[in-house]
């Protein structure tokens, strides 16, 4: 028999004879908050920064005036092609190792934990988020939604290669519990929250 | 694996005998747990989302033979290949098969406390490969060549000053720089580099969807998504109880986990892996390694449910002051003594012991696992199979002796009295381990039995 076959059967025989019922998710996600003022102040909590914009002419002026526009820069979105790179999502992913900042969207945001969910669609490449030493996310004020409920209501049974929530800058307290910035991910996170 | 194991009680000794380094320990330890209590505090469902967790996970495992079968079609469906592993053996010939057929001799790795109880690494090193483990904590008690004493926190046994002698060493970092600052930026330097050379990548899973064959690896450091999103090959190994129903729960469990964890609202990401990207070969190994066996005993089965937080370490009055290197097993703490004698009862059979039962474990656990009463459960396992030593069997049956006879009981008393008032030396020397570190009271003049007799007699007298 293969391993297979002998750990089901093992696991058949070993199991409950019954099968316990799910429970209803649907008494969660219940607490009412200020869910823009929550994620403010979660992102800020856990080391990220938070800049209210209208349009995204201002956050190419934040761009220009806090990030060193001589490095290399890379996007997703068409409209900043004239601040960052456009023409990399086919190349090797390893040719990314020397962005400095990197700007993408995310389709929602989660107000308990400032978490932002992007996939495939919008990352241009899986390590994008994770290989560039600065990260600027750009989400929506009607995308934010309260608890990790809701952002799975929303994400529902959509299809995707990759997703992942980006919670703040990487970081580590490995070291005797103090808390450093910049482990092996970005070092920073910019979140633009539009409208 | 390495044989003669120290038990738990004198590699416990051994660490308490730097008393300031034990002090900062266990306040460190309390700190995480303080974080908890406030990040979950803050969440007025809280109680609600760890009953909601634990009858998910109680689902699962009253499902598992379904779900299992159901995980690996749609992860085949994805594109992705997938392996069972009967156990650690296997699991470990499986992973090197791959490397092996890849024709590399390295591998970077993330977290995964799977491999630490397969012992993977050895395996591998065995067998001419180099692996690098990326999480920080690993990195740096994998270069001092010693096994993560704890599950979240890899190396919080170590001061900075432990960890800037290392990485001077090894790194080349200034000596006597202990800024954690400057170390972070070191290792974030050197595995930069081997993120970008290395062919094949592994990674733990914290939660697998039956439902739609995806599964989610949490990190603060995204290491887990440089190896993997870098490399042609990703392997990703788990036990099969990181099984969940659906997409949906893992909004139950990533608020759970986190915040149990460190305090944190969510890890910085939770990466949700369930494709390989174009080009990529993406593998996923299940192990069973005793879990089968675990599910078929009913009083432990439980155990399963873990999602390996590390809330009831930071908690654990023993753990905090025995360091989890006492505990000689990939899991320590009270988690890990329950879940240790399943894979060896002769080997673990001192873990059950290193509790005092005071229930702060079972308390904090986001799954509800009623580990203080499984501890207390194994206990009579272990004595029942003649696990325990002798010398602790020959007292218990000594003592029940002496307290199932009002006559021998009393006898017994009277001698106690004595010898602790006129002879102390016969129990207070080196040879009696209740006498360490505590002064017993001194021996009343009479029991409560011969005091009650004596009153009643005063006051029948007076009558």
């Amino acid at each position: 028999m293969s391993s297979r076959d002998s750990i089901l059967n093992k696991i058949k025989n070993n199991q409950p004879s019954s099968v316990n019922e799910l429970p209803d998710l649907s008494v969660l996600g219940l607490e009412k908050f200020d869910v823009i003022e929550t994620y403010k102040t979660v992102l800020k909590g856990i080391g990220g920064f938070c800049e209210e914009v209208s349009s995204l002419d201002e956050v190419k002026a934040y761009i220009a005036a806090h990030y060193p526009t001589d490095k290399r820069m890379i996007t997703t979105i068409s409209e900043l092609a004239d601040i960052a790179e456009t023409e990399w999502t086919n190349d090797d992913p390893h040719s990314l190792q020397n962005v400095e900042l990197a700007v993408i969207k995310a389709h929602l945001g989660v107000a308990e934990n400032s978490g932002l969910w992007v996939t495939d669609a919008i990352l241009g490449q899986r390590v994008s988020p994770f290989i560039t030493q600065y990260l600027a996310i750009i989400v929506n004020k009607n995308d934010i939604v309260p608890t990790m409920q809701q952002a799975y209501e929303r994400i529902s049974n959509l299809d995707y290669g990759f997703g992942t929530f980006i919670a703040g800058p990487s970081k580590t307290a490995d070291i005797e519990q103090s808390l450093v910035l910049g482990a092996h991910g970005a070092r920073g996170l910019t979140v633009f929250l539009m409208g | 694996m390495k044989e003669n194991t120290i038990d738990h009680s004198t590699a416990a000794a051994t660490f308490n005998k730097d008393v300031e380094r034990v002090n900062w320990h266990d306040e460190t330890l309390w700190f995480v747990r303080s974080k908890r209590d406030k990040s979950a505090h803050a969440i007025p469902e809280w109680e609600t989302l760890r009953e909601t967790a634990s009858n998910i996970k109680f689902n699962v495992l009253s499902n598992m033979h379904h779900y299992l079968q159901e995980f690996e079609a749609k992860a085949k469906e994805n594109g992705i290949i997938v392996h069972w592993a009967a156990d650690g053996e296997e699991h470990n010939k499986i992973v090197h098969s791959i490397i092996a057929k890849h024709g590399v001799t390295q591998m970077v790795k993330s977290k995964s406390m799977l491999t630490e109880e397969c012992h993977l690494n050895e395996y591998l090193a065995d067998n001419g490969i180099e692996v690098i483990d990326s999480d920080l904590g690993e990195f740096i008690v994998q270069l001092r060549k010693e096994p993560p004493s704890h599950i979240v926190l890899p190396a919080i046994h170590l001061k900075k000053e432990d960890v800037s002698n290392t990485f001077n060493e090894h790194l080349g970092t200034e000596k006597g720089n202990n800024d954690p600052q400057y170390l972070t930026e070191a290792a974030r330097k050197e595995l930069r580099d081997t993120f970008l050379t290395r062919k094949v990548a592994l990674t733990g899973v914290n939660f697998a969807v039956a439902e739609t064959g995806e599964f989610v690896v949490c990190t603060n450091e995204g290491n887990a998504d440089m190896g993997a999103h870098l490399a042609d090959v990703h392997i990703a190994c788990m036990g099969f109880e990181k099984l969940v129903p659906q997409r949906k729960h893992l909004g139950v469990f990533l608020r759970l986990l986190a915040r149990s964890a460190t305090g944190q609202p969510i890890t910085t990401f939770s990466s949700h892996f369930k494709k390989p990207r174009e080009g990529q070969e993406m593998h996923i190994v299940i192990v069973d390694n005793g879990r089968s066996t675990q599910l078929g005993r009913e009083e432990f089965r439980n155990s399963l449910k873990c999602i390996r937080c590390g809330a009831c370490m930071n908690t654990c009055p023993v753990y905090r002051r025995s360091g989890g290197h006492s505990y000689h097993n990939a899991v320590a703490g009270p988690i890990g003594s329950i879940l240790a004698p399943n894979l060896n009862m002769k080997k673990n059979a001192d873990l059950p012991f290193a509790s005092t039962l005071c229930g702060s474990c079972t308390n904090v656990c986001p799954v509800k696992i009623d580990i203080h009463d499984q501890l207390y459960k194994w206990r009579q396992v272990l004595v029942k199979e003649g696990y325990t030593p002798t010398s602790k069997t020959v007292a218990m049956k000594g003592m029940s002796a002496v307290l199932a006879n009002p006559t021998v009981f009393k006898i017994a008393g009277k001698a106690g009295r004595f010898v602790v008032k006129n002879m102390p030396f016969i129990v207070n020397n080196s040879m009696n381990v209740w006498y360490k570190q505590r002064e017993m009271p001194a021996a009343p003049e009479e029991s409560f039995r011969e005091w009650y007799a004596k009153k009643q007699k005063e006051s029948k007298d007076k009558k």
